[in-house]
């Protein structure tokens, strides 16, 4: 998958060197920095919607798994009417919380798509609204707020703390790269994902459980927004319902410019690391131009455009040879 | 082959066989040394023939022999490589299905152009509406209307014009098409295989109408497998085969045996492998007994022992395809047994025929067979992944994988780069056959299920494939091979079972194995029944 990556860092490395005759300032560690921080979380919920591109699907309700589980793990370890405030167990529990919220609303998904053969598309749209809405519901059972605060100093760490020097967050985020590669690359499930996504019929003539795996590919998709999501909540401090709500073009986005396809069969992790670094990087460069929040959304949306009417050209190609 | 080639400076010639019209002499079409190839494999080689005006000229041959490329081109779906044709005494040479339209050439085609969600009406005139006036672009529908009762009556079809095109039957949508032709001011009518999914009233209607858009000078050229059919309505009879016109000539010649002789041919023997043994060579693989699917098989029941290969003809539509699906439990059956190394099917799903050592090649090879934009190696390891995957974490032991996926393509020769970076698609169709097999041979199934292996394929590739089968039975597999083309099966099998509606009519063994037995078996209509 290497020769889908190339022109996509050529493009990046002639932007970054375009910026920086305007803003020599992008060439810093500073804004390296910046980019590897706030790219994280990213990478890490755009990793999980890979496998679900992967076999064909797609999968819109992240989003708001994130705001799910923030809100939901925040209640339980928040110390102001937590129901596990003080208590040593409240960040684990908290951690589980977030899982269980991903793995929940994944099977579900995934059932609707596998078993019911009902579109990817139209079930996690459902999903989306319905755990969106809820959150909300649940933020204004618990608190009078729109948000939950106060959490505990060990969670927040998570965010911007280090380990033996290495921020946390990226220790995480290279630990599930890492995992998703190996599962991708070199495991019985991830052969069985690109087989169901290049020719679902060929695969199960062939005896693969095709139900099984496409669940598995909602089901890891909802654990990576679990995992998303503790790092975007440890980092603003508050489980919100709102945690996430511009992040699903961006997730999407980034996946097909790095070289996922939309029609499946093709996606890798460095696939998904290219697209987040480039998505990330125009995204701070356009800030260091100075340029409105509305001119930053236009333009991305514009390349993540491009970058999906390049997938469905490319895709017209190879059908036609 | 050019013995009684018309020119086209000839214009007086008696009226030959009585025909209907005597209008003159110049053909109505006239095609002259028409060849055509795809991708190097020439399968039309000079193909001639004439069609007079009120003549019924049928179409023979079997799948494969050139009969489709040469409507296509007709049609304007394919371009001819040479040679010339002439309708009318004018050059004709379309680009486009619309030129054929515009050339007065309308073809009836098994799979209808009707819009079942439109009315009958709506259908005959589309695109061709009667407006209210030069200016006023708005449907005159009492015009409509008019136009088309005129054209249902002239095909006898008697519906509504405003009934819905979805309420009708098949034999009715099919007069719907030919009316629709004739609003056309089509001069050349082209069924293809008009019959098959009419009941026999309707086809004695359609013959009935025949008879009559002959009598109006209309040219008909008429294909269809059902041999019968084809002498009792033609005039003059054109076998293909293998792209060549083997004969051509008045009905009067020829009889359903002369042309089923002449579309089978005689080289045989040499495009088959040479077996070293022949037939079982151990225990029973596959026990079907009285297999039903109401109105797909009937009672179905056999076996194939070890070593075996046994054979399934039938035309397109019998239940061959339709009955290995079922075995390999991609389709359900209501009645009847199915075991594999007598163990009964325990869940009638490919998973579980896979696991009980069955192996499975579709007539489908694009589609179903392989993973088109996948490497070859993706394709070949498909089916043996679960048993190369290692511990919990289920990686794969690609060493391993690889060794083994070396060792068949040797085996089987599959002439590819390395295995891991060549896209399958870029393989010969034989080629990527081989991969199919392969993947299978990964699994060293014990019955293998082969639809069509050689379809599509060019006679060096079709040997390939077929040794590679053979080399599978030697090593003791069942093999249960369809195919349309009975060389092959003669060639093959130990045994054919032909199959008819839906039921296996009869079975064959190799010492009675006779070309035109089998042919007759599959094509004639009520064999046993």
């Amino acid at each position: 998958m290497t020769h889908s990556q190339a022109p996509v860092a050529a493009l990046l490395t002639v932007y970054v060197i375009g910026v920086a005759v305007f803003v020599p300032q992008i060439l810093s560690w500073q804004t390296l920095r910046d980019v590897v921080i706030a790219m994280l979380p990213l990478l890490v919920a755009v990793i999980g919607e890979t496998f679900v591109l992967i076999v064909a699907g797609i999968d819109l309700s992240m989003t708001a798994v994130m705001g799910m589980g923030s809100v939901v793990a925040a209640s339980i370890m928040t110390g102001t009417g937590g129901y596990l405030a003080g208590n040593p167990l409240a960040v684990p529990v908290g951690i589980l919380v977030f899982v269980g919220v991903g793995l929940l609303v994944g099977v579900f998904n995934g059932i609707c798509v596998a078993r019911l053969r009902m579109p990817a598309f139209m079930v996690s749209l459902a999903t989306m609204m319905f755990v969106g809405g809820l959150a909300v519901w649940y933020t204004s059972w618990h608190t009078r707020s729109v948000s939950i605060s106060n959490l505990p100093e060990l969670f927040r760490r998570i965010g911007y703390g280090t380990v033996f020097g290495m921020p946390i967050a990226f220790l995480l985020a290279v630990a599930v790269s890492l995992i998703a590669h190996s599962v991708l690359s070199r495991t019985l499930l991830g052969r069985w994902l690109y087989a169901v996504g290049r020719n679902e019929k060929a695969a199960r003539i062939s005896g693969v459980p095709v139900e099984r795996v496409v669940t598995m590919a909602f089901v890891i998709s909802g654990l990576c927004a679990a995992l998303a999501a503790v790092i975007y909540t440890s980092r603003v401090e508050t489980g919100t319902p709102v945690l996430a709500q511009n992040l699903l073009l961006d997730i999407i986005g980034a996946a097909v410019i790095g070289g996922v396809s939309l029609f499946g069969g093709q996606g890798t992790v460095m696939a998904a690391l290219t697209g987040v670094l480039f998505l990330t990087v125009l995204d701070k460069g356009l800030q260091l131009l100075g340029l409105s929040l509305f001119m930053v959304l236009a333009v991305k949306g514009s390349v993540i455009l491009l970058a999906a009417v390049l997938d469905v050209a490319r895709q017209r190609l190879s059908e036609s040879r | 082959m050019r013995e009684d080639a018309h020119t086209l400076t000839t214009t007086a010639m008696s009226s030959d066989q009585g025909h209907p019209v005597d209008v003159q002499q110049v053909p109505l079409l006239s095609l002259r040394e028409v060849t055509k190839s795809f991708f190097g494999v020439t399968v039309l080689h000079g193909v001639s023939f004439d069609l007079q005006p009120g003549e019924v000229l049928g179409l023979v041959g079997q799948n494969g022999s050139g009969k489709s490329t040469t409507m296509n081109i007709l049609g304007g779906v394919h371009q001819r490589d040479s040679g010339e044709i002439v309708i009318g005494g004018t050059h004709y040479r379309p680009r486009v299905p619309r030129d054929a339209e515009d050339a007065g050439i309308a073809f009836i085609q098994q799979e209808l152009n009707i819009f079942a969600n439109l009315s009958v009406q709506e259908n005959l005139l589309m695109g061709r509406f009667p407006k209210l006036g030069r200016w006023l672009p708005v449907i005159s529908f009492r015009r409509l209307r008019e136009r088309a009762r005129q054209l249902l009556a002239a095909v006898d079809l008697q519906v509504s014009p405003h009934a819905s095109a979805s309420t009708l039957s098949p034999g009715e949508r099919q007069l719907l098409e030919i009316a629709k032709a004739l609003s056309l001011n089509a001069k050349i009518i082209i069924f293809d295989e008009p019959t098959t999914s009419l009941t026999s009233r309707e086809s004695e209607r359609l013959f009935a109408l025949i008879g009559r858009l002959r009598h109006q000078g209309i040219g008909i050229i008429y294909i269809s497998h059902l041999l019968a059919d084809v002498v009792r309505l033609a005039d003059q009879i054109v076998v293909l085969r293998d792209g060549h016109v083997v004969r051509r000539g008045p009905k009067a010649a020829m009889t359903v045996d002369d042309l089923v002789t002449a579309m089978v041919g005689r080289s045989i023997e040499a495009l088959f492998p040479n077996r070293s043994r022949r037939g079982a060579t151990g225990a029973t693989v596959l026990e079907v007994e009285r297999v039903s699917q109401p109105g797909i098989v009937r009672n179905v029941s056999f076996s194939v022992a070890e070593g075996e290969i046994v054979g399934i003809a039938g035309l397109m539509g019998s239940g061959r395809t339709e009955l290995a699906r079922i075995l390999f439990g991609l389709d359900p059956f209501e009645s009847g047994r199915v075991a594999v190394t007598g163990r009964p099917f325990a869940k009638p799903e490919p998973r579980a025929c896979i696991a009980g050592g069955m192996a499975f090649l579709t007539e489908d090879r694009r589609h179903e067979g392989l993973m088109m934009e996948g490497s070859v190696a993706a394709n070949l390891e498909l089916a043996a992944l679960p048993e190369h995957a290692r511990g919990i974490s289920r990686l794969i032991d690609d060493r391993r994988l690889r060794q083994r996926m070396s060792a068949i393509k040797e085996q089987l020769d599959i002439k590819s780069g390395d295995l891991r970076t060549t896209p399958v698609k870029t393989l010969s169709g034989g080629n990527q056959q081989k991969v199919v097999i392969g993947k299978w041979l990964l699994r060293q199934p014990k019955l293998f299920i082969l639809d069509e292996p050689t379809r599509g394929l060019d006679v060096g590739a079709k040997q390939e494939v077929n040794k590679a089968i053979v080399q599978l039975a030697d090593a003791g597999t069942a093999v249960l091979m369809i195919s349309s083309e009975l060389e092959e099966l003669i060639g093959m099998c130990d045994r054919v079972l032909v199959m008819n509606r839906g039921e296996v009519g009869r079975t064959i063994e190799r010492s009675a194995f006779e070309r035109e037995a089998i042919l007759k078996a599959a094509m004639w209509k009520g064999i046993g029944t």
